[in-house]
């Protein structure tokens, strides 16, 4: 078991014949993801990477079954494309794109949550479950099939988790980025639920970082329904107010949104915190029991 | 990006949003002939800087003469604002702006933000004006009234009456507002802004609600579909090594330690200078080197990082995902000869091509400490940069 997507997830690219898309396809395909085709407007009837190529999504999953695409179009285009995903009855949207302009994303976040399609991203390295498929931009090699989730607000900090993991020699069932957009597709929590009720899913990594209240939601989340262990690193001790690190959503605004603040709050719901990002994979044989 | 109080003006009145006729000059000559084109006999004189606090800093003064209009443009022109919100140096005055003095009755506030915990674009209004809004939602968060704008209809004028009627406004007035209102949401996503505030908003002795202030935020990432907002950029009021890295796609942010840090990724670039901070060391510099980091971009990190003074040590950790350790190691022996590094340079690469990178750095014969693990490299470089302190 895995959550999201394993080795029967049918897989559809936007911006398919693109230098990204074509990059990334290649490194899923080789993987053994079922990627079953992909979308670029006006190269339909072609065939990319051994695969159809399709004018429109409804299209594609008319043609391949998809449920699930990946976007790899410039931010300017990520708003439509993700609606037009969405309405082609696509169930698990993954948006890897940074730079989308907040508003876009305020819309189209209003309109996933009332068809219920699921978005992961934008701005995020993807989803893996490890052995089984792989939608994004992570490294391989590094992960492991195994027993821990991985949700994160940042893609080279989940690599750091899921190396951790993988040297530990507990893997990973599933790991998520959620992306560091101020307005994400799917928050920690939308995960922490998936993973809880995940059985090869029994132990949770999640990493944060400044700005928002996304932590803090999750604590309270997690106090009250996650019975699995979590451990958490929140990054951004040292950053200071009013600057964007680097992520769109990284920004410590009106004194709110800080790294203290958010390792109280995880504290408090009795997740293990650290303070240090080496000690991710050393807490979790601590509260596992793994060694 | 921020806008000066002047821009912001201009594109509220654009919009049909209530300002006083104002314009912004650079010398006193022109201050005085300003005042001449406004007419009347009192004016408003701002120093335009991108920080807050301007008016007990002594940037904002209310002027009954033409004399008294040069005399503060002669002060501020060309010199540097301290505030509250800058640092000790000050921002440099970039225009002076002459505005036609309105009477006021009564001073509210009224704010508009992405609210990131409901996803939507949220309104703010209080009685409260004038003063730091922070400090009203600390202190009496009741006296705040909020009114949430849904995504596919805009702002309704009903939505504005209601929060002017709790305001305590007149039938009149309440109108007024509610123009203001929805215009003002209107123009939020019209010109894709991250924050506007009007602070104080007033309602003048005449009765009328106008627009004192403009503070106006904007989203960097929809310059794309203006590029008329981007070209209103002023480059004076950036930190210039941050205003160099952007030009290189490079994630730049200057702080107030010893240790350099380039790194792949925000997040992991927060999580080495946190790594540092845990080590007893501290970060000068957040930079994220991006994914796609190139060996130029790898050698123009560097030149930006070493043009901090304080820098005593440089820590590099790069987990390759897209990028490989081999292109930022090419990139790191290539800065090195060229720019000439004279502090030690600790290196940490994991992922991607690592192993091929760690040879190169080894075989480049240059004085670089390899680490074999995140502490060790975080370890090493506080180590160093105490030693060399």
């Amino acid at each position: 078991m895995s959550v999201l997507v394993n080795r029967d997830t049918r897989v559809i690219c936007q911006g398919f014949t693109g230098s990204q898309g074509t990059l990334h396809c290649e490194q899923a395909i080789a993987y053994g993801t079922q990627l079953v085709g992909g979308v670029t407007p006006g190269k339909g009837g072609a065939t990319h990477l051994e695969r159809p190529v399709f004018d429109t999504v409804r299209a594609a999953v008319e043609a391949t079954g998809a449920t699930a695409s990946v976007i790899y179009v410039p931010a300017a285009f990520c708003k439509d494309s993700i609606l037009e995903a969405m309405n082609a009855g696509i169930e698990l949207i993954v948006c890897i794109t940074e730079g989308i302009p907040t508003l876009d994303m305020l819309a189209v976040k209003a309109r996933l949550d009332e068809t219920g399609a699921r978005l992961i991203g934008p701005n995020c390295p993807g989803v893996i479950t490890p052995g089984e498929c792989k939608i994004g931009i992570m490294p391989a090699d590094i992960h492991l099939p195994g027993r821990v989730g991985v949700v994160s607000r940042s893609g080279t900090l989940t690599y750091e988790a899921v190396k951790q993991t993988t040297d530990k020699g507990y893997g990973q069932s599933t790991c998520v980025g959620i992306g560091g957009d101020p307005i994400p597709g799917s928050h920690f929590i939308d995960i922490l639920t998936l993973f809880e009720g995940d059985p090869a899913t029994e132990a949770i990594v999640m990493v944060g970082e400044i700005g928002g209240t996304a932590e803090e939601e999750a604590a309270d989340y997690i106090k009250a329904h996650v019975t699995k262990p979590v451990v958490a690193y929140i990054a951004g001790v040292t950053a200071p107010a009013g600057k964007r690190m680097g992520h769109a959503g990284a920004i410590i605004a009106g004194g709110k949104g800080t790294a203290a603040e958010k390792f109280a709050a995880l504290d408090a719901a009795g997740v293990r915190t650290v303070k240090s990002l080496a000690e991710i994979g050393d807490a979790l044989g601590e509260v596992t029991g793994w060694g | 990006m921020n806008l000066h109080e002047y821009q912001a003006k201009e594109l509220f009145a654009q919009h049909g949003l209530p300002v006083s006729r104002g314009i912004a000059v650079d010398t006193a000559a022109q201050a005085e002939a300003a005042t001449r084109e406004l007419g009347g006999d009192r004016w408003v004189c701002k120093a335009q800087v991108h920080a807050g606090g301007r008016g007990k800093a002594g940037g904002v003064r209310l002027a009954d003469s033409v004399e008294a209009v040069r005399a503060f443009a002669d002060q501020w022109a060309g010199q540097r604002l301290v505030t509250v919100q800058t640092d000790a140096d000050g921002q440099p005055v970039s225009k002076i702006y002459v505005e036609a003095c309105v009477d006021i009755a009564q001073e509210l506030y009224l704010g508009m933000v992405i609210d990131r915990a409901t996803q939507r674009v949220v309104v703010m209004a209080s009685a409260e004006g004038g003063v730091e809004i922070e400090t009203v939602a600390e202190e009496t968060p009741e006296k705040i009234l909020r009114a949430t704008i849904d995504p596919a209809l805009g702002a309704q004028p009903y939505q504005g009456r209601e929060m002017a009627f709790a305001l305590g406004l007149s039938s009149g007035q309440a109108r007024e507002f509610a123009d203001v209102f929805v215009k003002l949401s209107r123009f939020f996503h019209a010109l894709d802004c991250s924050l506007v505030e009007i602070n104080p908003l007033v309602v003048t002795q005449a009765g009328h609600i106008h627009c004192l202030d403009a503070k106006v935020n904007l989203d960097n990432n929809a310059f794309y579909r203006h590029p008329d907002l981007a070209a209103l950029k002023d480059p004076s009021q950036e930190d210039e090594r941050e205003a160099q890295a952007a030009e290189f796609g490079l994630n730049y942010v200057a702080l107030d330690g010893n240790i350099g840090c380039m790194v792949n990724g925000a997040g992991l670039a927060m999580g080495t200078m946190d790594l540092a901070k845990l080590y007893g060391g501290n970060p000068a510099n957040f930079l994220d080197v991006g994914g796609g980091a190139t060996k130029e971009a790898v050698s123009q990190a560097f030149r930006i990082i070493l043009s901090d003074a304080n820098v005593k040590a440089v820590l590099i950790n790069i987990f390759g995902g897209i990028v490989s350790c081999a292109t930022i190691a090419d990139g790191i022996i290539g800065a090195v000869a060229e720019v000439g590094v004279e502090v030690p340079v600790v290196v940490r690469f994991e992922g991607n091509n690592a192993e091929v990178g760690r040879r190169k750095l080894a075989a480049s014969g240059l004085d670089i400490v390899a680490a074999n693990s995140l502490a060790d490299a975080a370890q090493k470089a506080v180590q160093a940069a105490g030693a060399g302190a």
